[in-house]
Order: C-alpha cells, then sequence, then structure tokens
C-alpha cells in the first residue's frame, strides 16, 4: 500500500468506491470505512486477548448459555418426530377438547422457540458489553 | 407475458397484480442500481441493512413457495403431517441463531466460505465450498423455478410453462444484475410484506367462517370426507399423525435436515453480511423468528381451512396439492382475493430465486474467481463485481435450461429436500468445527465439504425417488449423510496437524466473539 498523501484528495465518492477490490488501483489511503479486517487491527496482539482472564470469562459465560440452550432444543425438537413416529397412540390422545397432545406439543414448539429466542437476546446484551470492556482495554494498551 | 388463449376475466385481475409486484421490483431495482457500486455496496448492501429489515428479508428470502403453497397443500390433503414440516422450519433457526449468524459476521466478508478460509488453506477451502455453495443454489433454484412454471400456468390461463421460467428467470437476473444486493433485500422485504398481510387476510376469512370460534374450527377437522383409492369414502381425522408419513425413520431424517440444514443455507448466511454488526445480524434472526413462526402458525388456519372449508376431492378437482391455497382464497374472498393471492405466490417465487442468485454469484466471484483463480490479489478495479453479474446471468441462464429441460410433469419436490440435505450434510459441519475445533485443517474442511455434497446425491440418487427397488429405503439422506460430512471432516482433519490453522486460532476466537475487527458498515 502507498503511503498517506495529504496533496490528493479521496475523490472517491462515500458510498461508491470500488476500492475495496483494488486496492493497488489508488495511489491515496482507502477511506476508513473501506478497510478491509486484517487492515483495522493489524497491530492487534491476539492471543493476548485470548489469554485475557476476561476473554475466558466471557467464552465460559456464552457456553453456560449456548450448550444447555442448544441441548435444550435439539431434544425437545425431536422428542415431536420420534413420539409421532414411535408412539402415535400417545401422541393421539385428546387434552383439551378434539385438540390431541400431538397438535399441542407442535405448537408448543413455536412458543420454546420464541422464549429460548427472546431468553438469549437479553444474555446476549451482557455479552456485548464485556466484549466492549475488552476492546477498549487492549485498544488503549 | 404472452397470452395466447382467450384469456377469463379472472386472469386479467391476477394478471394485473403480476405486473405491479414486477413494476414496482423493477422501480426498486433502478434506484438500487443508481445508489450502489462498489464491492461492499453490490455484495453485501453496503452493510447498512437495519434489523427488522433483514429479519423480513430473510424470512422472505426463506417463506418459499414449497412453503406457502406446498405446505398448505400437504395439511389441506394430508392434515396433521403436513403440519410438522411448518415446526421444523422455525426451530431450525435456533441453530442460526446460537451457532453461525454471529461469528460469520464477525469473521467474514462476503461469503461463507471467508469463515473456513480464515486460518486454513484459503484455494482448496473456497474451492470445495464455491462447490456445494453453487449445488445448493442451483438445486433449491431449479425446483423454485419448475415451481414457478406449473403455478404461472394454473394461475394465468394461456402462459405456457416455458414462458413462465424464462420470464422469472428474466426478472431474477435483472434484479441481481443491475440492483446486486440492495435491491434484492428490497425485494425480499416487500415479498415479505405482502406474504404476510395475504396470509393473516386469509387466516381471518377461513375463522369468520367458524365465526372466530377455535373449537367450531378445530372440531370441524375430526371428520374431514375423501374418496379413497378404492373409490370409497374414507372419514378421516386431520388432527391425528401419520396420515401421509408412514416410516418413522423418514419424518426424523427430515427433521434433521431442517434443523441443521437452514443454518448451512447459502442464500441464508449471506443475508448476516448486509447489516453493521454482529448484534443487528442477531436481533434480525429474532425478527425472522418473530415472522417466520406467525407465518408457520398461520398454516393451521389456511391448511386445515382448506381441508376443512374445500375439502381435499374438490381441491384435487381445482389444481391439486398446489393450489389449495389460492383456491381457498376463491371461495372465501372472491375473484379478486384469488388473484392476489396469486400474485403473492408469484412474488414469493420470485424474491427467492433472486436470493438464490446472488448467493451463486457471490461465491463464484468473490471465492472462485478472486480467491481461487486470482490467489485474493492482483485484480483490476470493480473486476470481482463484473464476474459476478456475469456469473449471474449464466446462472440465470443455466437454471432456465435445466428447468425447462427437467419439464412440469417431474415432481420436483425431492430437489429442496436434497438442497437442504447437502447444505446440512456439506456445509454446517465445517462452520461449527472451525470455529469451535483447534485442531480443524484444511484437509478436514474440503474432506467433509466433499464428503457430505457426495454422500447426499449419492444417497438419494439410490433412494425411493430415483430407484423402484430403491438400494436405500428413505427418501431424506440427513440422517446418513450429516454424521458422514462431520466424520469426514474429523478424520480428514485427524490425518496430519496443520500449525498454521492452531496458530491463527485464537485470532478467529477472538474475531468471532467480540467482533473485534470486523467488516464495517459503509458511512453516508
Amino acid at each position: 500500500m502507498s503511503s498517506p498523501d495529504s496533496d490528493i484528495q479521496d475523490l472517491t465518492p462515500i458510498s461508491a468506491s470500488p476500492t475495496d477490490v483494488a486496492p493497488l488501483g489508488h495511489p491515496y489511503p482507502k477511506p476508513l470505512h473501506e478497510r478491509t479486517a486484517a487492515e483495522e487491527v493489524g497491530g492487534m496482539d491476539w492471543a493476548a486477548i485470548e489469554a485475557d482472564p476476561g476473554f475466558a470469562a466471557l467464552l465460559r459465560s456464552k457456553a453456560s448459555f449456548v450448550v444447555p440452550a442448544t441441548a435444550f432444543f435439539m431434544i425437545y425438537y425431536f422428542l415431536l418426530p420420534i413420539g409421532v413416529g414411535w408412539f402415535p397412540k400417545l401422541m393421539e390422545t385428546p387434552v383439551w377438547g378434539v385438540l390431541n397432545v400431538a397438535y399441542l406439543f407442535a405448537l408448543s414448539q413455536f412458543l420454546m422457540a420464541w422464549i429460548l429466542a427472546f431468553l438469549y437476546i437479553g444474555v446476549a446484551a451482557g455479552w456485548d458489553r464485556d466484549a466492549a470492556r475488552l476492546i477498549a482495554k487492549f485498544r488503549t494498551r | 407475458m404472452i397470452l395466447t388463449a382467450t384469456p377469463a376475466p379472472v386472469s386479467h385481475t391476477a394478471l394485473w397484480m403480476f405486473l405491479g409486484f414486477v413494476f414496482a421490483t423493477l422501480l426498486i431495482t433502478y434506484f438500487s442500481a443508481r445508489k450502489s457500486s462498489g464491492a461492499s455496496a453490490y455484495f453485501a448492501a453496503g452493510r447498512r441493512i437495519t434489523g427488522w429489515q433483514n429479519g423480513l428479508a430473510v424470512a422472505g428470502d426463506y417463506m418459499s413457495a414449497a412453503s406457502f403453497l406446498g405446505i398448505t397443500g400437504m395439511i389441506a390433503f394430508n392434515g396433521y403431517d403436513g403440519f410438522m414440516y411448518s415446526v421444523g422450519f422455525l426451530v431450525a433457526y435456533l441453530t442460526v441463531l446460537f451457532i453461525v449468524a454471529e461469528p460469520l459476521r464477525n469473521a467474514g466478508k462476503y461469503t461463507m466460505a471467508d469463515l473456513l478460509a480464515y486460518r486454513l488453506s484459503p484455494r482448496p477451502v473456497r474451492a470445495a465450498a464455491s462447490l456445494s455453495t453453487l449445488t445448493v443454489s442451483l438445486l433449491y433454484m431449479i425446483a423454485q423455478m419448475v415451481g414457478a412454471g406449473t403455478l404461472v400456468r394454473q394461475l394465468l390461463p394461456g402462459v405456457t410453462f416455458e414462458v413462465a421460467v424464462v420470464g422469472v428467470g428474466i426478472l431474477m437476473v435483472v434484479y441481481v444484475v443491475f440492483g446486486g444486493m440492495l435491491a434484492t433485500t428490497w425485494v425480499q422485504i416487500v415479498k415479505a410484506v405482502l406474504l404476510m398481510s395475504g396470509s393473516i387476510f386469509l387466516s381471518i376469512l377461513v375463522l369468520k367462517r367458524f365465526d372466530f370460534d377455535l373449537g367450531k374450527f378445530f372440531s370441524s377437522l375430526t371428520t374431514i370426507t375423501s374418496t379413497g383409492v378404492d373409490g370409497g369414502k374414507v372419514v378421516r381425522n386431520f388432527l391425528t399423525p401419520g396420515l401421509l408419513f408412514k416410516n418413522p425413520w423418514d419424518q426424523l431424517s427430515l427433521g434433521m435436515a431442517l434443523i441443521f440444514g437452514t443454518a448451512g443455507l447459502p442464500h441464508i448466511l449471506i443475508r448476516f453480511y448486509t447489516v453493521p454488526d454482529a448484534r443487528t445480524a442477531r436481533t434480525s434472526v429474532v425478527w425472522a423468528m418473530v415472522i417466520i413462526g406467525f407465518f408457520y402458525i398461520m398454516t393451521t388456519f389456511f391448511g386445515f381451512g382448506a381441508a376443512s372449508i374445500l375439502g381435499p376431492d374438490y381441491l384435487k378437482g381445482h389444481g391439486g396439492t398446489n393450489m389449495a391455497a389460492p383456491e381457498l382464497a376463491r371461495t372465501l374472498g372472491g375473484e379478486v382475493f384469488f388473484a392476489f393471492i396469486s400474485a403473492v405466490a408469484f412474488a414469493t417465487i420470485l424474491a427467492v430465486v433472486a436470493g438464490l442468485t446472488i448467493s451463486a454469484s457471490t461465491s463464484f466471484a468473490h471465492d472462485f474467481f478472486t480467491n481461487v483463480i486470482r490467489h485474493g490479489k492482483d485484480h483490476l478495479p470493480g473486476e470481482e463485481v463484473r464476474v459476478a453479474r456475469v456469473t449471474a446471468i449464466v446462472v440465470g441462464a443455466l437454471a432456465i435450461g435445466l428447468a425447462i429441460l427437467i419439464g412440469p410433469a417431474v415432481n420436483v419436490a425431492f430437489l429442496v429436500g436434497l438442497a437442504f440435505a447437502v447444505a446440512a450434510s456439506a456445509n454446517l459441519p465445517v462452520i461449527v468445527l472451525s470455529i469451535f475445533w483447534k485442531r480443524f485443517t484444511t484437509a478436514g474442511a474440503v474432506a467433509g465439504l466433499l464428503v457430505g455434497l457426495l454422500s447426499s446425491i449419492l444417497l438419494i440418487a439410490v433412494g425411493p425417488d430415483f430407484m423402484k427397488d430403491p438400494l436405500f429405503p428413505l427418501k431424506n439422506p440427513a440422517i446418513i449423510s450429516i454424521p458422514m460430512g462431520f466424520l469426514g471432516a474429523i478424520i480428514g482433519s485427524l490425518f496430519a496437524r496443520e500449525r498454521t490453522a492452531e496458530a491463527l486460532y485464537p485470532e478467529l476466537v477472538v474475531r468471532a466473539n467480540t467482533g473485534l475487527g470486523a467488516e464495517r458498515a459503509t458511512e453516508h
């Protein structure tokens, strides 16, 4: 990449510039928004962040939600085809008027998916804050 | 569109609504084309799509004609078993939400392969990932195009299958070539809004028939009369499972294909690059889940409603499975509503094929051309976008040709199942392992992608859809091919260690979990 040159103005319109596929075609530095991930934080010490106890805590916190939640929804979902396929008599039992176990269980899957999704949004907001703190810590060093 | 036979007044209303949608989407394309240039604008809509917009667009990309017409028809003819599809289609988004969306947005640029190529050797991994992306997109696209051909023929008497396929093909190419991701996204949003309003209105009309009494509605489903194979009357309870699926293993395998496949569908995955950051990617999945969930719950009303109000025998005489939703609309809301629902179905197909076209062309241009052929460097300004545009035309032509070659007579439902199976068995294992397994290697990724891809195609080829005396008993291969994809990837990795990949793992983990250094939105 060429060095920054203050004499050359970046004439690229802000929303419309093909520079991120053509770094060699431009004699002037890329505008900020066009930098690729690698150019953005070239000197970052990734191993140091990974070794940071705060990062390990973040990963642990994520795992402590995602692993049980994934296991739960997989089991809950696959109980439906398993129940319908191998225990049809049980699934046909009427529960509420004409509605049987099979239909109500299928309907409950929608509720289950929505509840887990909204729980996730709530928990993940905390992870965003932790990640922002980590980034701030390593940026200022 | 060319009308050869003398059209009934019905098709005029439908035709005008079709044309209205086409005009609106072309207008979107025109404005998008004026606004966007540059690779990030073309491939990722400048990463400036908001959470709710992307949620609607994900829903638009996902709710295909197979969902709207196919599931309605399946419930109308076989009751409860059709509803099982609806459940799987929604729950699958939890896999997307928990495992795939955020790491992908944080560590990638335009395609699924970006995540894989991060710490592995880029050329072989991208070549294999591009192959599986193109396969999934093309399979799914052909299924949609054949569906579009048969549907338009039924909705607009006088338009032939070929004319319909060519028309849909040209439109999808126009959206993608001129409007890029921005136009495609807005086509999805418009379609999702149309589909939801049509579905809500249809559901209300169904409930009105039963005086908004859910008890009465569900009671009517316990005695659905139809003509059996022997010609006698059969009375069935449509809330009972097992009227359609006889083999429980088939059910389980299909469920696995849905749950693991959705998170590997390339046209869904690239949607997460259109938002500014991982947090928005997350909210957009939840928006999509709310919309998709409501839609699939409503299939209860129009699917069961069609069974109860019209009955399977009436539907058989009026276009069969695929026409259950439009016919229900005609009976309940008259010709204008029939025309509206038909136009919605048409919009649904167009939007989905446009999403597939852009995912195929992005993968070819970014993964195969730029990174495999050109080694990721030394390219001319704008070359990647130009290649993507040419690819979109080629892919469009290919899909038109294959759809016409296959013709309307062949049942293409297995193609959709195959697309999900390939996505689940080839794409998902390598995505998961590259995020969570430090020892994962290039050889493992290539092996996983190829084993998953080939085993699903092979098992379908020797399955009941192709052979009279099938070697493999199940319609959907996922229950075997997903473990095979994982095994291929794991065994391939265990052969030899790859130090560079292990050395880059901390960087990938930090990026994926914090969003540090992720691609940014363009500023305006």
